[in-house]
């Protein structure tokens, strides 16, 4: 949503600024913390501990091995990394389970990057970083289902809906097309994808990226409805421990990539675009 | 009425029961003495066919019952069989041990059943406790409800295998006292034993097992003042010094 | 004495737990009275959907478990290769995961195609969870059945009962009896295996609880779902404890020499 990009993109600007002034001064403040890669606070000296979930799926990563740099969130992690100094070889990836990355206590990771969505709740429990997406979320069906050409979200109310658990995309299901029956739930996408294919469900809602990926392949006869926002849109973030030192220097990395044009680049490489998906109301 | 002809059985290569010969009129008590392990339990329960014999013939009321083949379930509905250790359904009440067989067996209406049990409870002094549970019964009177459960199913004869050894002296006496009845009443009964006087009393014969055959039989005077065969002599000079002692 | 240790024992426990360093960050991750009271609403009538399940397979599991543990301790030579295959059953039962068992029967039934078998995911689900119980069932009513003394159904036999007579009305009732607590462990461990039907998409309430969970990024929805299930537990394990203190007390009637 606009206002909360808005807010984060000023927040992200007004700490760069802070930073840049805090570099000029020859001593730093007790407020903000230094990004030299020397001064930060890391799990494992030396290296950039990133996490991310097993499996790791496309498009988000390729042949889920995080460390090859491909992969929207793999490219996009590099891309942090490279911003506060640490070379490719300098980073070091560990598997961390989504319900397992806001356990209180302290974390096995510097960040984690796993299609998060940032929200005020979690925020409580964490430290998200500026949003580096915003997710709308795709309904796909098989060809030839009685609700492959629904035009609006009303029509697809009846629809015995499948999705993945820990993803905005239930909430969506729940919130903006109020179905009938209740969802099902699976543990992972590949549950969810199976349950399509054997039509234990009528349509399942992903991630509009992951959809691409499904109906290019995983989903034979998949073909994707239509796209809709989350309301308050969803907005994905690197996920850090709560108040952690490392914060402040991720969304400052994230401030650079954006303004020099690396986000966006590395985002119309891995993720395709929406522009020819209808958007259902 | 009951004939046992040859009746031999082996458990491996050891021989348990070796050629018996014996009969048991209609109406007749007949006793079974002897030591441990002679053999006394298993011929009894092999006459009951609840154990296989090896050679020889078994025949109640004429009729061959051990004919290889042949169905037990048939025999046994005839024959009641009291066992040392009273084996009552711990889980079912008084009542409910006594009208099982007459119920399930002889396919009595439960109503006779209830009826007929509660008759037979109360005629052995067990009346009032019906609806107990055999963890709440004396020994005695346990023993009563299974003599009780056995005469339901209608024996032709019973068998009765040493069911006092395993009540405390002062409880046998009421045990002893329905057998003697029943005696009174004719009914047909092989009993095995160590009660010497009891015995003497009621049985019409007496039979001395050892090893598994019957070595010696005849009136209960007889065996019991003047036996003949020495194995005969010794085990009741045992039985005799033990109960003196 | 003992109410004087008791104090110390817990009260030193929760003095370690509130004194913790991390105290107030699990209190309020786990013990959150706010998240409590928002998922608290949604609890019961997902459970009802568990207790739906846990009760006909409960049922089925206990028929079919005691059948199986028959059919393996009869004697019949005609009912050999049907001995056969209950062995093979139960052996397969046990020895791989539920969770596996879950997968293979809630995915690959559907699979096959047969318009017959059902495809309803609560119905797979707890199809696979009766397989799985009724082999570990049947074992336990094995042992039980085994277990009676010989002079049983001796007794029963002796009275002109016929076998399957003894085993119905005499052998089988005092199995079942003596083997409450091994039941009773089994019962308890479906009410909470039954959560796993989550896998194949329904909404229980552990499922419910976790979706909370990763909403809120709070883990006291788990904690309100554990109370739910310990509303339902507790009070079967005392009645059934109460139960079996009185059968046990009737089993030890008979003098056994």
């Amino acid at each position: 949503m606009k206002p909360r990009t808005t807010i984060a993109a000023a927040l992200a600007g007004m700490l760069s600024l802070a930073a840049v002034a805090l570099a000029a001064a020859p001593v730093a403040s007790s407020a903000a913390t230094s990004c030299a890669k020397a001064s930060l606070a890391l799990v494992h000296a030396g290296q950039l501990t990133v996490a991310t979930d097993a499996p790791a799926y496309p498009p988000y990563f390729e042949n889920n091995k995080p460390a090859n740099g491909k992969g929207f969130e793999s490219a996009v992690a590099y891309a942090i990394a490279g911003q506060l100094g640490f070379g490719a070889g300098q980073v070091k990836w560990t598997v961390e389970p989504f319900n397992a990355s806001f356990a209180p206590g302290p974390k096995s990771f510097d960040f984690d990057i796993n299609e998060i969505s940032i929200t005020p709740a979690r925020a409580k429990a964490v430290d998200f970083s500026t949003p580096y997406y915003t997710n709308p979320q795709a309904v796909i069906v098989v060809k030839g289902s009685k609700f492959a050409h629904a035009g609006s979200l009303a029509a697809l109310r009846s629809a015995k809906f499948g999705v993945q658990v820990g993803t905005t995309s239930l909430a969506a299901v729940n919130a903006q097309i109020r179905p009938t029956q209740s969802p099902q739930v699976f543990n992972s996408s590949n549950d969810v994808v199976t349950a399509l294919r054997e039509h234990l469900v009528d349509a399942i809602v992903v991630d509009l990226a992951t959809g691409f990926y499904l109906t290019s392949g995983e989903i034979p006869h998949g073909v994707v409805v239509g796209q809709f926002s989350a309301s308050g849109g969803d907005n994905w973030g690197v996920l850090l421990s709560h108040h952690s030192k490392l914060t402040g220097c991720v969304d400052q990395a994230l401030a650079k990539l954006r303004s020099n044009g690396t986000l966006s680049s590395i985002t119309s490489r891995w993720m395709q675009s929406g522009a020819g998906v209808p958007v259902l109301k | 009425m009951l004939e046992l002809r040859g009746v031999t059985k082996f458990y491996g290569e050891r021989e348990v029961l070796g050629g018996i010969d014996l009969t048991v009129s209609e109406g007749e008590a007949v006793a079974l003495i002897g030591a441990s392990g002679s053999g006394k339990s298993t011929l009894l329960r092999c006459i009951d066919l609840l154990e296989e014999i090896d050679d020889g013939d078994i025949y109640l009321d004429g009729v061959a019952i051990t004919e290889p083949g042949a169905d037990p379930v048939p025999v046994r509905r005839r024959l009641g069989l009291v066992f040392q250790a009273y084996n009552l359904f711990p889980h079912r009440s008084v009542l409910e041990n006594v009208v099982l067989g007459a119920i399930r067996a002889q396919r009595m209406a439960r109503s006779d059943a209830l009826t007929a049990g509660h008759a037979l409870l109360q005629r052995f002094g067990l009346a009032g406790r019906e609806h107990d549970y055999p963890d709440r019964l004396s020994g005695g009177q346990q023993q009563r409800v299974a003599i009780v459960r056995a005469l339901m199913t209608k024996p032709r004869a019973l068998l009765l295998d040493e069911v006092t050894s395993a009540l405390d002296p002062e409880l046998v006496g009421e045990v002893l006292g329905i057998i003697r009845e029943l005696k009174g009443d004719g009914m047909t009964m092989l009993i095995a034993t160590h009660e010497m006087g009891f015995a003497r009393e009621v049985a019409d014969e007496v039979c001395f097992l050892d090893a598994g055959r019957i070595v010696e039989r005849g009136a209960p005077a007889q065996i019991f003042s003047q036996p003949e065969n020495p194995s005969t002599r010794r085990f009741l000079t045992r039985l005799l010094a033990g109960a003196r002692a | 004495m003992s109410a004087t240790s008791t104090v110390v024992v817990i009260g030193g426990l929760v003095a370690a737990l509130v004194l913790s360093p991390g105290w107030r960050t699990i209190r309020q991750t786990y013990l959150s009275w706010h998240y409590f009271r928002q998922i608290l609403p949604s609890l019961p009538g997902a459970f009802w959907l568990d207790a739906r399940i846990f009760l006909i397979v409960e049922a089925v599991v206990l028929a079919l478990g005691l059948l199986i543990a028959v059919v393996r301790t009869v004697r019949a030579p005609v009912l050999f290769p049907v001995r056969l295959a209950c062995a093979a059953f139960v052996d397969l039962m046990r020895g791989i995961p539920l969770l596996i068992l879950l997968y293979v029967v809630g995915f690959g039934v559907p699979a096959l195609g047969f318009s017959f078998l059902p495809t309803d995911e609560p119905v797979l689900a707890g199809a696979a969870l009766a397989m799985c119980y009724s082999a570990y069932v049947s074992e336990v009513f094995r042992a039980g059945i085994v277990s009676i003394h010989p002079s049983q159904p001796a007794a029963a036999l002796a009275l002109g009962l016929t076998r399957p007579q003894a085993l119905r009305h005499v052998v089988v009732p005092q199995a079942a009896r003596r083997v409450v607590p091994p039941l009773l462990n089994d019962f308890i461990g479906l009410t909470k295996d039954v959560a796993l039907v989550s896998v194949l998409g329904p909404q229980e309430i552990v499922r419910v609880a976790q979706i909370s969970s990763d909403f809120s990024f709070n883990y006291t929805p788990y904690i309100a779902a554990a109370a739910i299930y310990l509303l339902l537990t507790l009070p079967l394990i005392r009645i059934v404890d109460r139960q079996q203190r009185r059968a046990l007390r009737r089993q030890n009637a008979v003098v056994m020499l």
